[in-house]
């Protein structure tokens, strides 16, 4: 893979960033996306079934931002949500079992993809609906609020998801009610297969907050540093009690909408000029090689430990038995 | 005491008993709600308890349920069950699901509180009776209750239940238990047994029927509006019927009805809401299999028309008691 020519950017000079926090987001990032091909393929040998939406190409969004949230910090987010969940640190084993639907799933195979939770990482789902995360956000965030534990909900949702009506009603209610919410618009250019640009009046979508007041800014998704460094600035000023904060994060999907989806919107070169040259793990990479602080071996070992821990999911999300039919009618009620 | 105010009453026990219970919605707070159910609570609990919202139905909602699945139990009302279709979404993908995606790991326990049915000249956008639109989702429990006992008993119930609950509240018995008949002067709830309401903490158990009224020869089952019009039917026609309340129509107390039906042998269905896919529906199919050998002439049913809520002939489409007593008697020939 070709590589950037200087991976030097202004985030990176500004964050004086240290040895130990490259690794840790180069092996977040790497899990992310080889998990992700991992899934890909269970997913074309029939073991996936139904819909499975890969975040490969956008890791450095949820990655820089993980690095900005602390302890209790709370994340919701849509249907493309692997990603999310292997940031905030739950079990790729339970990730890859649901998707397969079985139940060491974390959703015992009940939710599949898009219907993941966890309590103990603050992880409020998965939602299959585009827009509908948005004011459960609003929600968890009043309730931090409420109990006053100086907590922040990172809420995501897309550039698609950011043309629906709920989202205004959430900044509205936000933004008047001061809730201590970012709102992290993860732009990948496309809802579905339609171009932003067939989609959206206003391209600036970090911009829509100005009518209630609410901040927001334009963050380079392909650099994990002036992610998470927009990612500081945003809870700061969602901490300091001065309510929500946007943040459009502009990043790339390589594969499409879904396993489903043929990609036929867009064009191979387009997708392969993203790749050769703003690819986000390539990025870290090559601060890590640059900057002297990991020779080949050592990434070589990375590599290597990362695709054990993927085969261990996929092993597990193969013989985790499917959870017994009588599960079908539990937790419909208490 | 009326139903307004034992409503009001319940919401302020709960506030009182819980910091966890929120209550808000359009008008709710400063103002106390557009029938005045949240009058005072503001004052009494402060801002952050008992709030206005702006007119975003699918956001209010949709906060709730972020609220209740971070360990609050919110109270919402939506203005009128009318305007409850922007919500839909929320309440049907996202508060009803939400246990079963987690498999248990998260819940929702909310209250949506909303005004329904007609008798009110409200026309098509004030008057609907959208309980079928909430029985059909399966992870939501929906209620309705006849009286200002009931109400009080079951929305404290409600708000203690752990699953998220439809509160629906016939508006029409808001301040008096309606007998169907229109012109005729408003009775209060005061005059009448259910408008005295047991004082404190006080709940009715989800998922029990009430007889309303006990009798032999046809079994009426019914919910909210219709159980008091049930009666003055059976009256005008001189029939010795059992009225059931249905109070939860999600979970059903299919005990109770069938109960009844095997005694009696008939059964009449009613409801406010239009009759095609309506809950009679439902409840005709299930008394149809639980008590098929015990039937003497086929399930009936009368509801609403099939149109749009009217204006002008309102008392035409509203199921009155001329058309229960008709419905009765027709029942009765039957052999």
């Amino acid at each position: 893979m070709a590589t950037r020519k200087n991976p030097e950017t202004k985030a990176t000079k500004r964050a004086n960033v240290s040895k130990d926090d490259l690794l840790k987001y180069y092996r977040e990032m790497l899990l992310i996306r080889r998990f992700e091909e991992k899934a890909g393929q269970l997913y074309g040998m029939g073991l996936i079934g139904g819909f499975c939406h890969l975040y490969i190409g956008q890791e450095a969004v949820v990655v820089g931002l993980e690095a900005a949230a602390e302890d209790g910090d709370k994340r919701i987010t849509s249907y493309r949500d692997h990603g999310h969940m292997l940031a905030c640190g739950m079990d790729p084993k339970g990730v890859m079992a649901e998707l397969t639907g079985r139940e060491g799933g974390l959703s015992k195979g009940k939710g599949g993809s898009m219907h993941m939770f966890s309590k103990e990482k603050h992880f409020y789902g998965g939602h299959g609906i585009v827009g509908a995360q948005v004011p459960l956000g609003a929600g968890l965030a009043f309730a931090d609020q409420y109990k006053g534990n100086g907590r922040v909900t990172f809420t995501y949702f897309g550039d698609g998801a950011a043309n629906q009506g709920q989202v205004y009603e959430t900044f509205n209610m936000a933004a008047l009610w001061k809730l201590p919410v970012v709102f992290v618009i993860e732009n990948n250019q496309y809802a579905m297969g339609t171009a932003q640009k067939r989609s959206t009046s206003t391209p600036e979508i970090h911009t829509r907050g100005q009518a209630f007041g609410i901040p927001g800014e334009s963050v380079d998704g392909m650099d994990v540093l002036a992610v998470k460094e927009a990612g500081e600035r945003a809870t700061a000023h969602c901490r300091a009690g001065d309510g929500p904060y946007i943040l459009e994060v502009m990043t790339y999907r390589y594969r499409g909408h879904s396993m489903s989806d043929p990609a036929k919107y867009r064009s191979r070169e387009e997708v392969q000029k993203m790749r050769e040259e703003r690819d986000a793990i390539e990025h870290v990479r090559e601060l890590l090689l640059q900057g002297g602080h990991a020779g080949d071996d050592d990434l070589k070992a990375i590599d290597k430990e990362i695709k054990a821990i993927v085969n261990e999911a996929a092993e597990y999300s193969k013989e985790s038995p499917e959870p017994d039919v009588s599960e079908l009618w539990t937790d419909i009620y208490a | 005491m009326t139903m307004i105010e034992a409503i009001r009453d319940a919401l302020d026990i709960a506030m009182g008993r819980d910091s966890r219970v929120i209550v808000f919605g359009e008008d709710v707070g400063y103002f106390g709600g557009v029938f005045r159910c949240t009058a005072g609570l503001q004052r009494k609990y402060g801002p952050t308890r008992c709030f206005d919202t702006p007119i975003s139905e699918l956001g209010i909602v949709g906060a709730g349920i972020g609220m209740a699945a971070y360990g609050l139990r919110p109270v919402v009302e939506i203005q009128f069950a009318d305007y409850m279709y922007p919500a839909y979404d929320q309440i049907v993908s996202e508060a009803a699901r939400l246990r079963y995606r987690s498999a248990g790991e998260f819940t929702c326990p909310m209250v949506v509180r909303m005004p329904s049915g007609g008798g009110i000249f409200g026309a098509q956008t004030h008057s609907q009776s959208p309980e079928a639109l909430f029985t059909h989702v399966t992870g939501l429990k929906t209620v309705v209750p006849s009286s200002p006992r009931a109400a009080k008993g079951l929305l404290m119930a409600a708000i203690e239940d752990p699953d998220p609950v439809i509160f629906l509240e016939p508006k029409r018995l808001y301040n008096g238990p309606f007998d169907g008949y229109h012109d005729r002067p408003v009775t209060a709830w005061k005059n009448h047994p259910l408008g005295e309401v047991p004082e404190g903490h006080f709940t009715l158990p989800l998922g029990r029927a009430e007889i309303a009224r006990p009798g032999r020869s046809v079994t009426v089952l019914a919910y909210g509006t219709m159980v008091h019009v049930a009666q003055s039917g059976a009256d005008a026609a001189g029939i010795d019927a059992e009225v059931i309340d249905l109070q939860t129509l999600l979970p059903l107390d299919l005990e109770t009805v069938t109960a009844s039906v095997r005694k009696t042998g008939r059964c009449l269905v009613l409801h406010e809401a239009t009759l095609t896919s309506g809950f009679g529906a439902e409840l005709a199919a299930l008394v149809q299999a639980e008590c098929f050998y015990h039937l003497e002439a086929p399930v009936a049913r009368v509801a609403g028309w099939d149109t749009p809520y009217p204006h002008v002939h309102e008392w035409q489409y509203f199921p009155g008691p001329a058309r229960v007593a008709e419905a009765l008697r027709a029942l009765l020939e039957e052999v």
